[in-house]
């Protein structure tokens, strides 16, 4: 079910992607200093023209433009993974944050930090191996005998080994005894665009579009496994097989994420939810609403983190999550179980 | 399709065998009733036909080919299944949920064929639920819900109709409506095998009912060869009284709450 009619919805992945558009070009507008629209242009597609001062063209070229595009990607990294995690274990309230893979992730950034100089090879590599580690112990632990997923048992476990891998981050912090280390390590916590590189996007990008396909590929699939794992099943989808590749997928996507902005959090709940409000459940539809969806959100709450108390930049996490909380209670409330 | 169960036994954990030696062929088109107490095996029965479970021997065959060596889309091709209790994880609407029944005759992306569409809106209209297409799956009643199951699996287009207790928790009009469906599937041709508490639905709907006592089938045949006083009180350990309605010829199962009363007055 969804709150709006069938040609609403249509019309809402076009409205999205002209969305998207506006927001990367908002985001290379707005910061502490505000570069004009024209300018913009000309130094994406002016050549070395004089129209524009060198200055611009930098920070348009250089600084605004990848975190944009950072922002899009990982928004919608973030959003897939969560509508992925939510059909996986047909709840709600599962998000890739909630499950404890992305303190996994951190964890295992941290490490790479401390121990091999946050290098932009080991630190994914570090970020993806944390994240595999927590989303393993996770559905292990949730698994039962029978090879059903309890759903409980996957809460308590998220919770249980997210606060286990905050304690091994905490103590990874304490051991770093300050300096340059320790607040690299903050910033994962914390999760922010700053450190936006064109490498960083050649890094997530083909990461977060190779498992982007493999989940949309899996659309159908998640429909079937609303109906229960037997359900799915009896529709000739095999569910042990499904579980396996969302593991890995949500993995991959979660992990980039985290490996390049730290750990964001909410995203991955709130925007499953609205554009299931929007959309409806179909996942043929909601992932790449979602997906488009999450990115246009991170692009404005980094553009709140940049602006609200300029110069001085807030943690993008504060902005997510300052936003979507209360958001997400005001669903919780109002919608009550039709969530 | 014709389904041939032989010889087998399955048991969730090694100490406590769900079913020993269990062996049944249901005839092309032949609809069969598996009756029997809580934990007798119905459900385990119905899951190892489903290829769900993989019995440790024996083994089973859907017109000669063997359930393990078709993999899961495959089997859905050809059998569908209507569980007791089935609860939708997200709230897809009905038409969307009976058109989750195409699965395993679709590709992952596209439009519906024309094929699909006649299948959903044929499913939609045998089962009864063509005004519910557009309401919320978690917004239908109980009774509506388990039609919209069952149209699902019909419009799986099924050779073979499985169905693991769909009445239990229904009120008595919408079990007559949901077994009605049943029936008339029957009649025309499709091979289903049922679990079901209630004997006298069970005994008019079916062919032919097994009663399961402890993973084993005690006893086999037409509904007024199984059913009677002593083969109940055996299985379920309960007197009845068993009779036939003169005119409707209809056999009827009466359960007894007084103790032995029933014996006295049957035998």
């Amino acid at each position: 079910m969804n709150i709006l009619g069938q040609r609403a919805v249509f019309w809402i992945p076009f409205g999205l992607v002209v969305l998207v558009l506006v927001s990367v070009l908002a985001g290379t507008v707005v910061g502490p200093v505000t570069i004009p629209v024209g300018d913009v242009f000309a130094s994406l597609f002016g050549g070395e023209s004089e129209s524009v001062s060198p200055m611009h063209r930098l920070i348009v070229r250089q600084i605004r433009l990848p975190r944009v595009l950072l922002g899009l990607l990982v928004g919608s990294a973030l959003a897939v993974s969560g509508v992925a995690m939510q059909g996986l274990f047909r709840n709600p309230l599962a998000s890739p944050y909630i499950l404890g893979i992305a303190s996994g992730a951190s964890t295992g950034a941290a490490l790479a930090i401390l121990f091999a100089a946050g290098s932009l090879v080991f630190l994914p590599l570090g970020a993806f191996l944390g994240a595999a580690a927590a989303g393993l112990i996770v559905y292990g632990l949730a698994r039962g005998r029978d090879r059903r997923t309890s759903v409980f048992t996957l809460i308590l476990a998220g919770v249980a080994i997210g606060a286990l891998f905050s304690a091994v981050t905490s103590f990874l912090i304490y051991l770093s005894s300050g300096g340059e280390k320790l607040s690299d390590v903050l910033f994962w916590i914390m999760g922010g665009l700053g450190r936006a590189r064109w490498t960083s996007i050649a890094i997530l990008g083909p990461i977060s579009a190779a498992a982007f396909i493999g989940v949309f590929v899996l659309a159908r699939d998640l429909n079937a496994l609303s109906l229960g794992e037997e359900g799915a099943f009896h529709v000739g989808v095999n569910p042990d097989a499904l579980y396996r590749w969302l593991l890995v997928l949500t993995t991959l996507l979660t992990a980039a994420a985290v490996a390049m902005a730290g750990t964001i959090g909410f995203i991955g709940l709130v925007i499953p939810h609205v554009m299931r409000l929007l959309v409806g459940p179909d996942h043929r539809r909601l992932i790449p609403v979602s997906a488009l969806a999450g990115g246009c959100f991170l692009i404005w709450a980094d553009m709140a983190a940049r602006t609200v108390l300029a110069p001085a930049e807030l943690p993008v996490g504060v902005i997510t999550a300052f936003l979507g909380a209360p958001f997400f209670l005001y669903l919780l409330k109002t919608r009550g179980t039709r969530l | 399709m014709r389904i041939a169960i032989e010889a087998v036994s399955f048991a969730y954990d090694p100490d406590t065998p769900a079913l020993t030696d269990v062996g049944l062929g249901i005839a092309s088109g032949e609809s069969v009733a598996l009756a029997g107490p809580n934990g007798s095996g119905k459900s385990t029965l119905l899951r190892v036909v489903s290829g769900l479970l993989r019995p440790q021997s024996g083994s089973v065959h859907i017109d000669d080919r063997p359930v393990d060596s078709l993999g899961a889309r495959r089997i859905a091709r050809c059998l569908a299944m209507v569980e007791q209790d089935r609860s939708m994880g997200f709230d897809f609407t009905v038409r969307e949920v009976v058109a989750m029944g195409r699965i395993p005759h679709r590709g992952r992306f596209g439009r519906e064929s024309h094929d699909d569409r006649r299948a959903i809106a044929h499913a939609l209209e045998v089962a009864d639920i063509q005004g519910l297409a557009d309401r919320s799956i978690r917004a239908v009643s109980g009774g509506e819900r388990q039609r919209v199951f069952l149209g699902m699996a019909l419009a799986q287009e099924p050779a073979v109709l499985l169905l693991d207790e769909p009445t239990t928790h229904l009120d008595l009009r919408h079990q007559v409506r949901f077994m009605r469906i049943v029936r008339e599937r029957a009649a025309d041709g499709m091979t289903i095998l049922i679990a079901i508490h209630d004997l006298t639905l069970a005994a008019q709907a079916a062919d032919r009912i097994a009663l399961m006592h402890a993973g084993r089938i005690a006893e086999i045949g037409p509904p007024g060869d199984v059913l009677t006083t002593p083969n109940v009180r055996r299985v379920f350990g309960v007197d009845a009284v068993i009779g036939e309605h003169p005119d409707l010829r209809m056999l009827y199962v009466l359960p007894a709450l007084a103790d032995r009363n029933a014996r006295s007055s049957e035998e």
